[in-house]
């Protein structure tokens, strides 16, 4: 009788002892992209070093926002550690969904100056600017383009747009430029097939052509508010520069994109870039690793930051890594915070693909040269613009989303009419929300 | 069995009746009529789910005012009667005259009976997923199709404000009309032979005996199946947010991809019980109005 007890319960207690052995765990939420395989791969040294097994969810982009926002509403405990949107951070903050980290980062000798201020105002800060951190900036990133520059090289062309442009085929540096080579390549049958000029951003469900739309907008000078009256809007976000660059979006939707082109955001972009059909593609700079990696010669791909127009804007992407209030394992999701803001970890969070916002990263003599977007990327940091931070941004969001598209895509009424339409639906927000 | 008996003894047929039922209306009540009850409660109020620890108050019928009074609400409206509409016409006729073909007895009518109904097997979801590939004016089976008979050029079902309507009609009628066509079927096939037999003796010809026996003996069918899909399609949501998102713009934005938008987007939990309320009294109303027209044709 012992030896049949034996036999059964030293594998269940060996079964129990190692279940044990390994029930320390963190859980992270993220969307499902390059970058997200990226963190898993550089948390496998977190694991080795501590034992703390990581588990991932990453929820695809149209999903992400509704996800991990109905997550936090419902004050679940899914997640210890969230890398939320930079827009997420006032929702994170005056809902208490996320915990405040000055007191971590004092404790720990995290300091915030070590990491790129643009970054640390986007992803961590709340109210906008003041030293309350509600997130470690974890992932910088802004919308960029990236052009066939084999297409670009090709003696013939460049004579031809020469010829008809009076100057080079090339990085474009405005937005007018890239409209005359986006047209320049509409509808063009290159090696046998037919090309289009750029694959933009139109997606209708989640945020997919305001953040388009707004590439354009801060490049001609768009301001969302009076800098001296908050919330005061009008004259500012429907001003005439602001008008003429929907005008000038909906432009490069009619005369530039490939044809179905119609709700497209990330992949749909990504998707025409790769398949040959687009001369640019409009995305973050997350997605270069993946297109610079199939053109090791570097050949076929040439990135640049977003055209300047009036002035040099680029929209900021990325997100800060944040601690969720309702995880019991809030300690442990610290540690993971404190391994990942360390220089080393940031450098090689960098050279697996994720865009480090540390300063030793990207103030290292050899960033530069360790990419070939990576002088883009640095340009770009400098000068980021993001949408509303407010706690009620989702509110804010899908009116521009409607009316953008409803604009651009659908041809409705004129930019004037759906610019006055967001600031009265935004005015609405406001109001119920107390802010005005 | 005997023991069984013995103790229900004592027990009135009413209360055993009771015992029975009330799983059933627990979870009813449960399930359908305190949600409701709920919600009716909230659209009195300004609440947020979303915004803990805000103070919820009741604001009357301001909800259901707003609602009322937004030229944009009635937009949608108008958006889900066109679809409504247009699917319960198309799949009525189409279904009816698939019907009325696989009633003939022929080789291979099973077979073709299985195909016809595999469709509405599918997951909406998936069924909008690959409709979009399909409608791809680049590669899309739909537009080489349509461009073989007629050259249309290049046309873009879904990117359209006046196509996209009727890319979602077309496909919802795709998937649909076999739910139609088989309701159809059931009545056709209850029709005794022998009125056929007898409108042949009375010298009637095709036409009669399908206007004065088979139209009449299928109608209460196809009614019952376009009230299913009626209210079906009222609630319209997965098909359509697969499909085109409600866009371009607001132009396929029904009234339940909009109430989802404001309800778990916007979190506008008060807003959007108001908005629930209403549509479910639309339906509630039409739907009490029709089977009474209903009934009033199966009397005759």
């Amino acid at each position: 009788m012992k030896k049949i007890l034996s036999v059964f319960l030293v594998p269940v207690f060996a079964l129990l002892f190692s279940l044990n052995a390994k029930s320390e765990s963190l859980t992270l939420g993220w969307a499902a992209w390059d970058p997200a395989n990226a963190l898993q791969e550089l948390s496998k040294e977190f694991t080795a070093e501590t034992g703390v097994e990581m588990n991932f969810e990453f929820v695809p982009w149209p999903n992400f926002a509704e996800r991990m926002l109905n997550e936090l509403n419902n004050q679940g405990k899914t997640f210890d550690l969230l890398i939320g949107d930079s827009q997420w951070i006032g929702q994170g903050a005056e809902y208490g969904h996320y915990v405040k980290l000055n007191e971590f980062f004092d404790a720990n000798g995290i300091s915030m100056d070590d990491f790129n201020p643009a970054t640390v105002y986007a992803y961590s800060t709340w109210p906008k600017g003041s030293p309350n951190y509600y997130a470690l900036p974890a992932m910088g990133d802004a919308l960029a383009w990236a052009y066939r520059k084999d297409w670009f090289d090709r003696p013939e062309l460049q004579a031809e747009f020469k010829g008809k442009h009076g100057y080079d085929l090339g990085v474009p540096k405005t937005w007018d430029e890239l409209y005359d080579m986006c047209t320049f390549f509409q509808g063009r049958e290159i090696d046998g097939q037919v090309r289009y000029g750029a694959a933009i951003n139109t997606e209708r469900g989640s945020e997919g052509i305001t953040m388009g739309v707004t590439a354009a907008m801060y490049a001609w000078g768009m301001q969302y508010e009076n800098p001296d009256k908050a919330y005061d809007m009008d004259g500012y976000f429907n001003s005439d520069a602001s008008v003429e660059a929907v005008e000038f979006y909906r432009k490069m939707y009619e005369d530039c994109a490939p044809p179905g082109h119609s709700d497209a955001y990330m992949v749909a972009n990504l998707d025409a870039y790769k398949s040959g059909q687009v001369a640019f593609q409009m995305n973050w700079y997350a997605f270069w690793p993946g297109v610079s990696k199939e053109d090791s010669d570097g050949r076929v791909s040439g990135f640049f930051a977003n055209p300047c127009q009036n002035v040099c804007a680029a929209t900021l992407g990325g997100q800060g890594i944040s601690v969720v209030k309702y995880s019991d394992k809030q300690d442990l999701a610290l540690e993971y915070m404190k391994w990942f803001a360390k220089p080393d970890i940031q450098q090689k969070w960098w050279d697996l693909g994720g865009y480090s916002c540390h300063m030793d990263v990207l103030g290292s003599p050899d960033f530069v040269d360790s990419a070939v977007y990576a002088q883009g990327f640095l340009d770009s940091m400098g000068i980021v613009k993001d949408f509303w931070q407010e706690p009620t941004f989702v509110e804010l969001m899908l009116p521009m989303q409607e009316r953008i598209h409803d604009y651009v895509v659908n041809g409705k009424g004129s930019a004037k009419e759906a610019l006055d339409k967001i600031i009265d639906d935004w005015t609405e927000v406001f109001e119920d929300d107390g802010k005005i | 069995m005997k023991s069984a008996v013995k103790k229900f003894k004592g027990l009135s047929d009413k209360a055993i009746a009771w015992i029975f039922i009330a799983p059933t209306l627990i979870l009813l009540l449960a399930i359908n009529i305190y949600p409701l009850i709920y919600a009716i409660r909230m659209s009195f109020t300004n609440f947020y789910a979303n915004k803990i620890g805000r103070e919820v108050k009741f604001v009357g019928l301001k909800n259901y005012k707003k609602i009322l009074g937004k030229e944009e609400i009635w937009e949608k409206m108008q958006i889900t009667a066109h679809f409504v509409c247009w699917t319960l016409v198309l799949q009525a006729l189409i279904g009816l005259g698939l019907a009325l073909l696989l009633n003939k007895k022929f080789k291979g009518n099973e077979l073709l009976t299985t195909l016809i109904v595999l469709p509405m097997m599918l997951s909406p979801a998936v069924v909008g997923v690959f409709w979009t590939y399909l409608y791809n004016p680049q590669v899309g089976l739909f537009n080489y199709v349509v461009n073989f008979f007629y050259d249309f050029g290049i046309f873009d079902m879904i990117g359209s404000s006046t196509l996209a309507p009727w890319s979602i009609v077309i496909v919802d009628t795709w998937m649909w009309t076999p739910f139609t066509m088989l309701i159809c079927l059931a009545g056709l096939r209850s029709i005794p032979n022998y009125l056929y037999e007898a409108a042949e003796v009375d010298r009637a010809s095709k036409w009669q005996q399908f206007i004065h026996i088979t139209l009449p003996s299928v109608l209460p069918f196809l009614l019952l199946a376009l009230l299913f899909r009626g209210i079906e399609n009222f609630k319209m949501f997965d098909l359509v947010a697969e499909l085109t998102s409600g866009g371009p713009g607001s132009a396929t934005e029904l009234a339940s991809i909009n109430l989802k938008r404001e309800a778990f987007e916007k979190w506008k939990t008060g807003y959007s019980s108001a908005f629930a309320v209403i549509l479910f009294v639309t339906i509630f109303g039409f739907g009490n109005v029709y089977v009474k027209v209903m009934n009033k044709i199966k009397d005759r």
